[in-house]
Protein backbone atom coordinates (compact mmCIF):
# COMPACT_ATOMS: atom_id res chain seq x y z
CA UNK A 1 0.00 0.00 0.00
CA UNK A 2 1.61 3.24 -1.16
CA UNK A 3 0.91 6.33 0.91
CA UNK A 4 0.97 9.63 -0.92
CA UNK A 5 2.97 12.67 0.07
CA UNK A 6 -0.29 14.35 1.10
CA UNK A 7 -1.23 11.42 3.34
CA UNK A 8 2.13 11.60 5.14
CA UNK A 9 1.72 15.35 5.62
CA UNK A 10 -1.78 14.78 6.98
CA UNK A 11 -0.61 12.07 9.41
CA UNK A 12 2.23 14.32 10.58
CA UNK A 13 -0.27 17.12 11.12
CA UNK A 14 -2.60 14.85 13.11
CA UNK A 15 0.39 13.73 15.20
CA UNK A 16 1.50 17.36 15.65
CA UNK A 17 4.92 16.68 14.17
CA UNK A 18 6.69 19.11 11.89
CA UNK A 19 8.60 17.25 9.20
CA UNK A 20 11.45 18.72 7.20
CA UNK A 21 10.88 18.41 3.44
CA UNK A 22 13.53 15.68 3.00
CA UNK A 23 11.87 13.58 5.74
CA UNK A 24 8.57 13.27 3.86
CA UNK A 25 9.67 10.79 1.15
CA UNK A 26 11.55 8.75 3.76
CA UNK A 27 8.40 8.27 5.84
CA UNK A 28 6.33 7.80 2.71
CA UNK A 29 8.48 4.81 1.81
CA UNK A 30 8.87 3.30 5.28
CA UNK A 31 5.28 3.77 6.45
CA UNK A 32 4.01 2.25 3.20
CA UNK A 33 6.22 -0.78 3.79
CA UNK A 34 5.16 -1.07 7.43
CA UNK A 35 1.49 -1.01 6.41
CA UNK A 36 2.16 -3.73 3.83
CA UNK A 37 3.93 -5.73 6.49
CA UNK A 38 1.14 -5.44 9.06
CA UNK A 39 -1.34 -6.19 6.27
CA UNK A 40 -0.37 -9.83 6.85
CA UNK A 41 -2.84 -9.74 9.74
CA UNK A 42 -5.64 -10.05 7.18
CA UNK A 43 -4.65 -13.72 6.76
CA UNK A 44 -5.87 -14.54 10.27
CA UNK A 45 -9.43 -15.73 10.63
CA UNK A 46 -10.76 -13.62 13.47
CA UNK A 47 -14.46 -13.81 12.67
CA UNK A 48 -15.35 -15.34 16.04
CA UNK A 49 -12.60 -13.74 18.13
CA UNK A 50 -13.22 -11.08 20.74
CA UNK A 51 -10.48 -8.44 20.72
CA UNK A 52 -8.13 -8.60 23.67
CA UNK A 53 -8.87 -5.89 26.20
CA UNK A 54 -6.34 -6.67 28.93
CA UNK A 55 -3.05 -8.60 28.79
CA UNK A 56 -4.02 -10.72 31.78
CA UNK A 57 -7.03 -12.99 31.33
CA UNK A 58 -9.98 -12.29 33.58
CA UNK A 59 -8.67 -8.95 34.78
CA UNK A 60 -10.18 -5.61 34.01
CA UNK A 61 -9.14 -2.07 34.69
CA UNK A 62 -9.10 -1.32 38.41
CA UNK A 63 -10.79 1.84 39.63
CA UNK A 64 -10.12 3.80 42.77
CA UNK A 65 -12.26 6.04 44.92
CA UNK A 66 -12.51 9.59 43.62
CA UNK A 67 -10.63 11.07 46.55
CA UNK A 68 -7.72 13.49 46.79
CA UNK A 69 -4.55 11.56 47.56
CA UNK A 70 -1.86 13.91 46.25
CA UNK A 71 -0.26 16.99 47.77
CA UNK A 72 0.14 20.14 45.70
CA UNK A 73 3.60 19.89 44.12
CA UNK A 74 3.14 22.42 41.36
CA UNK A 75 6.26 24.43 42.17
CA UNK A 76 8.43 21.33 42.04
CA UNK A 77 6.80 20.13 38.83
CA UNK A 78 7.09 23.52 37.17
CA UNK A 79 10.86 23.49 37.62
CA UNK A 80 10.84 21.38 34.44
CA UNK A 81 8.55 23.71 32.50
CA UNK A 82 10.03 25.79 29.65
CA UNK A 83 8.07 28.91 30.62
CA UNK A 84 6.10 29.68 33.77
CA UNK A 85 4.71 32.83 35.37
CA UNK A 86 2.59 33.21 38.52
CA UNK A 87 2.29 29.44 38.77
CA UNK A 88 0.91 29.17 35.24
CA UNK A 89 2.37 27.46 32.17
CA UNK A 90 2.90 30.00 29.41
CA UNK A 91 2.02 29.29 25.78
CA UNK A 92 1.59 31.59 22.76
CA UNK A 93 -1.68 33.52 22.74
CA UNK A 94 -4.57 31.25 21.74
CA UNK A 95 -7.54 33.64 21.76
CA UNK A 96 -7.23 36.96 19.96
CA UNK B 1 39.56 -6.19 45.96
CA UNK B 2 40.97 -8.13 42.99
CA UNK B 3 38.34 -9.56 40.66
CA UNK B 4 35.56 -8.25 42.89
CA UNK B 5 33.85 -6.90 39.77
CA UNK B 6 33.35 -10.43 38.44
CA UNK B 7 31.46 -11.53 41.53
CA UNK B 8 27.73 -12.07 41.30
CA UNK B 9 25.35 -9.75 43.10
CA UNK B 10 24.65 -12.52 45.63
CA UNK B 11 28.40 -12.83 46.33
CA UNK B 12 28.78 -9.06 46.62
CA UNK B 13 25.90 -8.87 49.08
CA UNK B 14 27.50 -11.65 51.14
CA UNK B 15 30.90 -9.90 50.97
CA UNK B 16 29.35 -6.68 52.26
CA UNK B 17 27.79 -8.49 55.20
CA UNK B 18 31.09 -10.27 55.97
CA UNK B 19 32.87 -6.85 55.81
CA UNK B 20 35.23 -8.08 53.08
CA UNK B 21 34.73 -4.68 51.48
CA UNK B 22 32.56 -1.67 52.13
CA UNK B 23 29.77 -0.40 49.92
CA UNK B 24 31.78 2.79 49.33
CA UNK B 25 34.75 0.72 48.07
CA UNK B 26 32.49 -1.37 45.88
CA UNK B 27 30.66 1.65 44.53
CA UNK B 28 33.91 3.47 43.73
CA UNK B 29 35.23 0.36 41.96
CA UNK B 30 32.20 0.15 39.66
CA UNK B 31 32.07 3.93 39.11
CA UNK B 32 35.72 3.84 38.01
CA UNK B 33 35.00 0.95 35.66
CA UNK B 34 32.03 2.81 34.19
CA UNK B 35 34.03 5.98 33.62
CA UNK B 36 36.95 4.09 32.06
CA UNK B 37 34.60 2.25 29.69
CA UNK B 38 32.49 5.23 28.66
CA UNK B 39 34.57 6.46 25.67
CA UNK B 40 34.24 3.03 24.05
CA UNK B 41 31.02 1.41 25.25
CA UNK B 42 28.88 4.51 25.95
CA UNK B 43 26.69 2.35 28.18
CA UNK B 44 25.61 5.26 30.38
CA UNK B 45 23.80 8.54 29.79
CA UNK B 46 24.43 9.86 33.31
CA UNK B 47 26.86 8.69 35.99
CA UNK B 48 25.69 9.76 39.44
CA UNK B 49 28.98 9.56 41.34
CA UNK B 50 28.17 11.92 44.19
CA UNK B 51 24.73 10.51 44.94
CA UNK B 52 26.12 6.98 44.64
CA UNK B 53 28.90 7.57 47.13
CA UNK B 54 26.53 9.27 49.57
CA UNK B 55 24.11 6.33 49.30
CA UNK B 56 27.00 3.88 49.72
CA UNK B 57 28.17 5.61 52.87
CA UNK B 58 24.65 5.49 54.27
CA UNK B 59 24.53 1.78 53.41
CA UNK B 60 27.86 1.24 55.16
CA UNK B 61 26.44 2.78 58.33
CA UNK B 62 23.49 0.38 58.13
CA UNK B 63 25.82 -2.56 57.58
CA UNK B 64 28.08 -1.50 60.44
CA UNK B 65 25.05 -1.54 62.72
CA UNK B 66 24.08 -4.96 61.31
CA UNK B 67 20.88 -3.48 59.88
CA UNK B 68 19.52 -3.35 56.35
CA UNK B 69 18.31 -6.02 53.97
CA UNK B 70 19.69 -8.57 51.52
CA UNK B 71 20.68 -5.91 48.99
CA UNK B 72 21.95 -3.15 51.30
CA UNK B 73 25.02 -1.49 49.79
CA UNK B 74 24.91 -3.33 46.46
CA UNK B 75 25.46 -0.94 43.53
CA UNK B 76 23.35 -1.28 40.39
CA UNK B 77 22.46 0.79 37.30
CA UNK B 78 19.00 1.98 36.29
CA UNK B 79 17.84 2.15 32.70
CA UNK B 80 17.27 5.82 31.91
CA UNK B 81 13.57 5.14 31.33
CA UNK B 82 12.97 5.02 35.10
CA UNK B 83 12.29 8.32 36.82
CA UNK B 84 14.85 9.06 39.53
CA UNK B 85 14.11 11.97 41.88
CA UNK B 86 16.48 14.88 41.44
CA UNK B 87 18.41 13.08 38.69
CA UNK B 88 18.16 13.76 34.96
CA UNK B 89 15.92 11.18 33.27
CA UNK B 90 16.17 11.39 29.47
CA UNK B 91 14.66 8.16 28.10
CA UNK B 92 17.40 8.39 25.48
CA UNK B 93 15.70 11.39 23.85
CA UNK B 94 16.52 14.99 23.06
CA UNK B 95 12.92 15.63 24.15
CA UNK B 96 13.88 14.96 27.78
CA UNK B 97 17.50 16.12 27.64
CA UNK B 98 16.80 18.70 30.35
CA UNK B 99 14.26 16.73 32.38
CA UNK B 100 15.03 16.26 36.07
CA UNK B 101 12.46 13.91 37.50
CA UNK B 102 10.59 15.28 40.52
CA UNK B 103 9.89 11.77 41.82
CA UNK B 104 11.14 8.18 41.90
CA UNK B 105 9.58 5.39 39.86
CA UNK B 106 8.08 2.76 42.18
CA UNK B 107 10.71 0.26 41.07
CA UNK B 108 13.47 2.77 41.91
CA UNK B 109 11.89 3.63 45.27
CA UNK B 110 11.52 -0.05 46.18
CA UNK B 111 15.14 -0.83 45.35
CA UNK B 112 16.27 2.29 47.20
CA UNK B 113 14.31 1.12 50.24
CA UNK B 114 16.05 -2.25 49.91
CA UNK B 115 19.38 -0.43 50.26
CA UNK B 116 20.52 -0.60 46.64
CA UNK B 117 22.99 2.09 45.51
CA UNK B 118 22.37 3.68 42.08
CA UNK B 119 25.53 4.08 39.97
CA UNK B 120 23.94 5.94 37.09
CA UNK B 121 21.43 5.86 34.25
CA UNK B 122 22.01 3.38 31.46
CA UNK B 123 21.83 4.31 27.79
CA UNK B 124 18.91 2.98 25.73
CA UNK B 125 17.10 3.33 22.44
CA UNK B 126 15.06 6.54 22.34
CA UNK B 127 11.83 5.96 24.30
CA UNK B 128 12.77 2.24 24.21
CA UNK B 129 11.99 2.10 20.49
CA UNK B 130 14.72 0.08 18.88
CA UNK B 131 16.50 -3.26 18.90
CA UNK B 132 20.10 -2.11 18.61
CA UNK B 133 20.53 0.91 20.89
CA UNK B 134 21.28 2.99 17.80
CA UNK B 135 18.27 5.31 18.14
CA UNK B 136 19.58 6.90 21.36
CA UNK B 137 20.07 10.68 21.18
CA UNK B 138 23.25 10.04 23.20
CA UNK B 139 24.84 7.80 20.58
CA UNK B 140 24.96 4.04 20.18
CA UNK B 141 26.13 1.63 22.87
CA UNK B 142 28.78 -0.85 21.74
CA UNK B 143 28.80 -4.56 22.44
CA UNK B 144 31.55 -5.43 24.96
CA UNK B 145 32.25 -8.70 23.10
CA UNK B 146 33.04 -6.84 19.89
CA UNK B 147 32.80 -3.08 19.80
CA UNK B 148 31.94 -2.99 16.08
CA UNK B 149 28.66 -4.67 16.96
CA UNK B 150 25.42 -3.55 18.58
CA UNK B 151 24.53 -4.68 22.11
CA UNK B 152 20.87 -5.11 21.15
CA UNK B 153 18.10 -2.91 22.45
CA UNK B 154 16.31 -1.18 23.74
CA UNK B 155 18.03 -1.95 27.08
CA UNK B 156 21.43 -2.01 25.35
CA UNK B 157 23.17 0.09 27.99
CA UNK B 158 21.88 -2.14 30.80
CA UNK B 159 23.01 -5.33 29.03
CA UNK B 160 26.42 -3.96 27.99
CA UNK B 161 27.02 -2.65 31.52
CA UNK B 162 26.37 -6.03 33.11
CA UNK B 163 28.32 -7.92 30.42
CA UNK B 164 31.37 -5.68 30.90
CA UNK B 165 30.93 -5.93 34.68
CA UNK B 166 30.40 -2.18 35.05
CA UNK B 167 27.55 -3.08 37.40
CA UNK B 168 26.49 -6.43 38.83
CA UNK B 169 22.91 -5.76 37.72
CA UNK B 170 20.90 -3.20 35.81
CA UNK B 171 17.18 -2.55 35.65
CA UNK B 172 15.59 -2.72 32.21
CA UNK B 173 12.23 -2.76 30.45
CA UNK B 174 10.74 -5.09 27.88
CA UNK B 175 7.94 -4.07 25.51
CA UNK B 176 8.78 -6.42 22.62
CA UNK B 177 12.03 -8.04 23.73
CA UNK B 178 14.01 -5.10 25.09
CA UNK B 179 15.35 -7.06 28.08
CA UNK B 180 15.80 -10.50 26.52
CA UNK B 181 17.25 -9.55 23.12
CA UNK B 182 20.13 -7.38 24.48
CA UNK B 183 20.71 -9.92 27.27
CA UNK B 184 21.15 -12.60 24.59
CA UNK B 185 23.43 -10.50 22.40
CA UNK B 186 25.61 -9.50 25.38
CA UNK B 187 25.75 -12.94 27.06
CA UNK B 188 23.92 -12.05 30.27
CA UNK B 189 20.73 -13.11 32.08
CA UNK B 190 17.56 -11.13 31.41
CA UNK B 191 14.18 -11.47 33.09
CA UNK B 192 10.94 -9.93 31.83
CA UNK B 193 8.31 -10.58 34.51
CA UNK B 194 4.59 -11.16 33.97
CA UNK B 195 2.71 -8.04 32.85
CA UNK B 196 1.59 -6.29 36.04
CA UNK B 197 4.14 -7.99 38.32
CA UNK B 198 6.39 -4.91 38.55
CA UNK B 199 4.86 -1.44 38.77
CA UNK B 200 5.02 0.77 35.69
CA UNK B 201 4.64 3.94 37.78
CA UNK B 202 7.48 6.29 36.89
CA UNK B 203 8.59 4.10 34.02
CA UNK B 204 8.25 6.36 31.00
CA UNK B 205 5.45 4.81 28.93
CA UNK B 206 5.93 3.46 25.41
CA UNK B 207 3.15 0.88 24.90
CA UNK B 208 1.24 0.56 28.14
CA UNK B 209 -0.38 -2.84 27.53
CA UNK B 210 3.03 -4.38 26.75
CA UNK B 211 5.60 -2.49 28.86
CA UNK B 212 7.08 -4.37 31.79
CA UNK B 213 10.02 -3.57 34.03
CA UNK B 214 12.58 -6.25 34.80
CA UNK B 215 16.23 -6.91 35.42
CA UNK B 216 19.48 -7.85 33.72
CA UNK B 217 22.03 -9.73 35.83
CA UNK B 218 24.78 -12.29 35.37
CA UNK B 219 22.83 -15.10 37.06
CA UNK B 220 19.27 -16.28 37.63
CA UNK B 221 19.98 -16.28 41.35
CA UNK B 222 20.72 -12.54 41.24
CA UNK B 223 17.57 -11.92 39.23
CA UNK B 224 15.59 -13.79 41.91
CA UNK B 225 17.04 -11.60 44.68
CA UNK B 226 16.23 -8.37 42.87
CA UNK B 227 12.81 -9.35 41.57
CA UNK B 228 11.68 -10.06 45.11
CA UNK B 229 12.45 -6.46 46.03
CA UNK B 230 11.02 -4.75 42.97
CA UNK B 231 7.84 -6.77 42.38
CA UNK B 232 4.53 -6.18 44.09
CA UNK B 233 1.28 -4.29 44.05
CA UNK B 234 1.27 -0.55 43.51
CA UNK B 235 -1.89 1.54 43.74
CA UNK B 236 -0.23 4.07 41.41
CA UNK B 237 -0.28 1.63 38.48
CA UNK B 238 -3.81 0.69 37.48
CA UNK B 239 -2.63 -2.58 35.87
CA UNK B 240 -0.45 -3.62 38.81
CA UNK B 241 -1.56 -7.02 40.04
CA UNK B 242 -2.31 -7.65 43.70
CA UNK B 243 -0.89 -11.15 44.22
CA UNK B 244 1.74 -12.06 46.84
CA UNK B 245 5.42 -11.88 45.87
CA UNK B 246 7.08 -15.22 46.63
CA UNK B 247 10.65 -15.64 47.85
CA UNK B 248 12.02 -16.40 44.40
CA UNK B 249 15.39 -17.51 45.80
CA UNK B 250 13.79 -20.20 47.98
CA UNK B 251 12.82 -22.46 45.07
CA UNK B 252 15.92 -22.03 42.91
CA UNK B 253 17.21 -25.53 43.57
CA UNK B 254 13.98 -27.48 43.16
CA UNK B 255 14.82 -30.57 41.06
CA UNK B 256 13.76 -30.54 37.41
CA UNK B 257 12.91 -34.24 37.15
CA UNK B 258 9.65 -34.55 35.23
CA UNK B 259 9.75 -30.97 33.93
CA UNK B 260 7.93 -30.82 30.59
CA UNK B 261 9.66 -28.52 28.14
CA UNK B 262 7.91 -27.45 24.96
CA UNK B 263 10.08 -26.59 21.96
CA UNK B 264 8.47 -23.79 20.05
CA UNK B 265 8.24 -25.24 16.56
CA UNK B 266 7.72 -21.81 14.98
CA UNK B 267 11.02 -20.59 16.48
CA UNK B 268 13.14 -23.27 14.83
CA UNK B 269 12.37 -21.86 11.42
CA UNK B 270 14.48 -21.00 8.41
CA UNK B 271 15.37 -17.62 9.90
CA UNK B 272 17.33 -19.22 12.75
CA UNK B 273 21.07 -19.34 12.14
CA UNK B 274 22.17 -23.04 12.10
CA UNK B 275 25.09 -22.46 14.50
CA UNK B 276 22.80 -20.63 16.93
CA UNK B 277 20.36 -23.53 16.65
CA UNK B 278 23.14 -25.97 17.56
CA UNK B 279 23.83 -24.08 20.81
CA UNK B 280 20.11 -24.10 21.64
CA UNK B 281 19.86 -27.86 20.97
CA UNK B 282 22.90 -28.46 23.20
CA UNK B 283 21.23 -26.52 26.01
CA UNK B 284 18.07 -28.58 25.56
CA UNK B 285 20.18 -31.75 25.84
CA UNK B 286 21.51 -30.43 29.17
CA UNK B 287 17.93 -30.09 30.36
CA UNK B 288 17.22 -33.69 29.37
CA UNK B 289 20.21 -34.71 31.45
CA UNK B 290 18.62 -32.84 34.36
CA UNK B 291 15.52 -35.00 34.05
CA UNK B 292 13.32 -32.84 31.84
CA UNK B 293 11.39 -34.19 28.87
CA UNK B 294 11.17 -32.37 25.55
CA UNK B 295 8.33 -32.20 23.12
CA UNK B 296 7.60 -30.04 20.14
CA UNK B 297 4.75 -27.57 20.53
CA UNK B 298 3.18 -25.55 17.75
CA UNK B 299 1.68 -22.10 18.21
CA UNK B 300 0.20 -21.58 14.76
CA UNK B 301 -0.62 -17.89 15.18
CA UNK B 302 2.78 -16.94 16.56
CA UNK B 303 4.20 -15.91 13.16
CA UNK B 304 1.68 -13.05 13.21
CA UNK B 305 3.13 -11.64 16.42
CA UNK B 306 5.46 -9.12 14.76
CA UNK B 307 2.76 -7.59 12.52
CA UNK B 308 0.29 -7.52 15.45
CA UNK B 309 2.91 -5.83 17.61
CA UNK B 310 3.67 -3.18 14.97
CA UNK B 311 0.04 -2.10 15.07
CA UNK B 312 -0.58 -2.28 18.83
CA UNK B 313 2.74 -0.82 20.01
CA UNK B 314 2.80 2.22 17.67
CA UNK B 315 -0.88 2.90 18.41
CA UNK B 316 -0.22 3.01 22.14
CA UNK B 317 3.01 4.94 21.55
CA UNK B 318 1.23 7.65 19.58
CA UNK B 319 -1.19 8.16 22.47
CA UNK B 320 1.42 8.00 25.22
CA UNK B 321 3.84 10.37 23.52
CA UNK B 322 1.11 12.97 22.98
CA UNK B 323 2.04 14.25 26.44
CA UNK B 324 5.28 15.69 25.09
CA UNK B 325 3.85 19.00 23.94
CA UNK B 326 6.59 21.48 24.82
CA UNK B 327 4.40 23.07 27.50
CA UNK B 328 4.87 21.36 30.87
CA UNK B 329 8.28 19.68 30.50
CA UNK B 330 10.71 18.61 27.85
CA UNK B 331 11.99 20.30 24.73
CA UNK B 332 10.39 23.52 23.49
CA UNK B 333 11.21 25.05 20.11
CA UNK B 334 12.52 28.59 19.89
CA UNK B 335 10.11 31.46 19.20
CA UNK B 336 6.89 29.62 18.39
CA UNK B 337 4.54 31.57 16.09
CA UNK B 338 1.42 30.13 17.69
CA UNK B 339 0.33 27.13 19.77
CA UNK B 340 0.18 24.72 16.82
CA UNK B 341 3.66 25.76 15.72
CA UNK B 342 4.88 25.24 19.30
CA UNK B 343 3.51 21.68 19.37
CA UNK B 344 4.72 20.74 15.92
CA UNK B 345 8.22 22.15 16.07
CA UNK B 346 8.87 21.10 19.68
CA UNK B 347 7.89 17.53 18.79
CA UNK B 348 9.55 17.57 15.38
CA UNK B 349 12.84 18.72 16.93
CA UNK B 350 12.60 16.74 20.18
CA UNK B 351 11.88 13.29 18.75
CA UNK B 352 14.29 11.22 16.65
CA UNK B 353 13.51 9.55 13.33
CA UNK B 354 12.36 6.14 14.65
CA UNK B 355 10.15 7.64 17.35
CA UNK B 356 8.48 9.85 14.75
CA UNK B 357 8.00 6.84 12.50
CA UNK B 358 6.20 4.96 15.27
CA UNK B 359 4.09 7.93 16.32
CA UNK B 360 2.96 8.35 12.70
CA UNK B 361 2.32 4.63 12.22
CA UNK B 362 0.20 4.69 15.37
CA UNK B 363 -1.61 7.86 14.34
CA UNK B 364 -2.46 6.28 11.00
CA UNK B 365 -3.78 2.97 12.35
CA UNK B 366 -5.94 4.79 14.90
CA UNK B 367 -7.25 7.41 12.47
CA UNK B 368 -10.88 7.53 11.39
CA UNK B 369 -11.78 4.72 9.02
CA UNK B 370 -8.74 2.57 9.73
CA UNK B 371 -9.28 1.57 13.38
CA UNK B 372 -11.17 -1.65 12.63
CA UNK B 373 -8.84 -2.77 9.85
CA UNK B 374 -5.68 -2.33 11.90
CA UNK B 375 -6.02 -1.85 15.64
CA UNK B 376 -9.10 -3.97 16.25
CA UNK B 377 -7.78 -6.69 13.94
CA UNK B 378 -4.42 -6.69 15.74
CA UNK B 379 -6.07 -6.98 19.16
CA UNK B 380 -8.03 -9.98 17.85
CA UNK B 381 -4.85 -11.60 16.52
CA UNK B 382 -3.29 -10.87 19.88
CA UNK B 383 -6.10 -12.86 21.47
CA UNK B 384 -5.42 -15.76 19.07
CA UNK B 385 -1.72 -15.75 20.01
CA UNK B 386 -2.57 -15.63 23.71
CA UNK B 387 -4.96 -18.57 23.29
CA UNK B 388 -2.16 -20.50 21.53
CA UNK B 389 0.10 -19.97 24.55
CA UNK B 390 -2.65 -20.97 27.01
CA UNK B 391 -3.21 -24.18 25.07
CA UNK B 392 0.54 -24.93 25.06
CA UNK B 393 0.78 -24.44 28.81
CA UNK B 394 -1.91 -27.08 29.21
CA UNK B 395 0.65 -29.55 27.89
CA UNK B 396 4.04 -28.27 29.05
CA UNK B 397 5.51 -26.37 32.00
CA UNK B 398 7.85 -24.09 30.12
CA UNK B 399 8.46 -23.19 26.48
CA UNK B 400 11.99 -22.90 25.14
CA UNK B 401 13.65 -21.68 22.01
CA UNK B 402 16.17 -19.13 20.80
CA UNK B 403 15.95 -15.52 22.01
CA UNK B 404 17.26 -14.14 18.71
CA UNK B 405 17.75 -15.52 15.18
CA UNK B 406 21.46 -14.60 15.11
CA UNK B 407 24.24 -13.29 17.33
CA UNK B 408 24.95 -9.54 17.50
CA UNK B 409 25.11 -7.66 14.19
CA UNK B 410 27.24 -4.73 13.05
CA UNK B 411 26.45 -1.16 14.04
CA UNK B 412 24.69 0.42 11.06
CA UNK B 413 23.84 -2.91 9.41
CA UNK B 414 20.07 -2.68 9.89
CA UNK B 415 19.37 1.02 10.36
CA UNK B 416 18.29 1.68 6.78
CA UNK B 417 15.39 -0.76 6.82
CA UNK B 418 12.92 -0.61 9.73
CA UNK B 419 11.29 -3.96 8.90
CA UNK B 420 14.63 -5.81 9.05
CA UNK B 421 15.22 -4.19 12.44
CA UNK B 422 11.71 -5.07 13.65
CA UNK B 423 12.25 -8.73 12.74
CA UNK B 424 15.03 -8.95 15.35
CA UNK B 425 12.31 -9.34 17.92
CA UNK B 426 10.53 -12.14 16.08
CA UNK B 427 11.05 -14.64 18.92
CA UNK B 428 10.49 -12.28 21.85
CA UNK B 429 7.32 -10.33 20.97
CA UNK B 430 4.89 -13.23 21.58
CA UNK B 431 5.49 -13.17 25.35
CA UNK B 432 4.72 -9.44 25.48
CA UNK B 433 1.49 -9.77 23.51
CA UNK B 434 0.32 -12.48 25.91
CA UNK B 435 1.71 -10.76 29.05
CA UNK B 436 3.86 -13.79 29.92
CA UNK B 437 7.07 -13.91 31.96
CA UNK B 438 10.17 -14.84 29.98
CA UNK B 439 13.93 -15.02 30.34
CA UNK B 440 17.05 -15.18 28.24
CA UNK B 441 20.10 -17.01 29.58
CA UNK B 442 23.53 -17.48 27.99
CA UNK B 443 23.89 -20.92 26.38
CA UNK B 444 27.12 -20.79 24.40
CA UNK B 445 29.00 -18.87 21.76
CA UNK B 446 29.17 -18.70 17.98
CA UNK B 447 32.43 -17.23 16.68
CA UNK B 448 33.13 -15.61 20.02
CA UNK B 449 29.66 -14.07 20.34
CA UNK B 450 27.07 -15.08 22.94
CA UNK B 451 23.85 -16.97 22.16
CA UNK B 452 20.73 -16.73 24.36
CA UNK B 453 18.27 -19.46 25.27
CA UNK B 454 14.75 -18.16 25.81
CA UNK B 455 12.40 -19.52 28.48
CA UNK B 456 8.71 -18.59 28.52
CA UNK B 457 6.32 -19.62 31.28
CA UNK B 458 2.65 -19.21 32.23
CA UNK B 459 1.52 -16.02 33.98
CA UNK B 460 3.22 -15.51 37.37
CA UNK B 461 5.59 -18.48 36.92
CA UNK B 462 8.72 -16.39 37.58
CA UNK B 463 9.78 -18.69 40.44
CA UNK B 464 9.68 -21.71 38.11
CA UNK B 465 11.53 -19.90 35.31
CA UNK B 466 14.25 -18.76 37.71
CA UNK B 467 14.53 -22.30 39.08
CA UNK B 468 14.83 -23.73 35.55
CA UNK B 469 17.43 -21.12 34.61
CA UNK B 470 19.39 -21.52 37.84
CA UNK B 471 19.77 -25.29 37.51
CA UNK B 472 21.12 -24.83 33.96
CA UNK B 473 23.60 -22.27 35.29
CA UNK B 474 24.72 -24.78 37.95
CA UNK B 475 25.59 -27.20 35.13
CA UNK B 476 27.22 -24.74 32.75
CA UNK B 477 29.60 -21.80 32.91
CA UNK B 478 28.52 -19.69 29.92
CA UNK B 479 27.10 -17.04 32.25
CA UNK B 480 30.48 -16.63 33.97
CA UNK B 481 32.30 -15.63 30.77
CA UNK B 482 33.47 -12.03 30.67
CA UNK B 483 34.72 -10.23 27.54
CA UNK B 484 38.54 -10.31 27.70
CA UNK B 485 38.96 -6.57 27.87
CA UNK B 486 36.68 -6.35 30.92
CA UNK B 487 37.73 -9.55 32.73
Amino acid sequence: MALTREQIENIAHLARLELQPPEVPVYQESLSRILDFVGELERADTASVVAMAHPLPGLSQRLRADAITEQDHHELYQENAPQVAAGLYLVPKVIE
Amino acid sequence: MSNVHTKTLAQLAAGLRAKEFSSAELTRLFLDRIEASQPVLNAFISVTREQALAAAEAADRELAASRGGTLTGVPIAHKDIFCTAGVRTTCGSRMLDNFVSPYDATLVAKLKAAGVVMLGKANMDEFAMGSSNETSYYGPVRNPWNTDLVPGGSSGGSAAAVAARLAPAATATDTGGSIRQPAALCGVTGLKPTYGRVSRYGMIAFASSLDQGGIITTTAQDAALILREMAGFDANDSTSVDTPVPDYAASLNAPLAGLKIGLLKEFFDKGLDPENERRIREALATYEKLGATLREVSLPNLPLSVPAYYVVAPAECSSNLARFDGVRFGHRCKEPRDLLDLYKRSRGEGFGAEVKRRIMTGTYVLSAGYYDAYYLKAQKVRQLITTDFTRAFGEVDVLMGPTTPTTAFAIGAKTSDPITMYLNDIYTIGANLAGLPAMSIPCGFVQGLPVGLQLVGPHFSEAKLLNVAHLYQRETEWHTRVPERYA
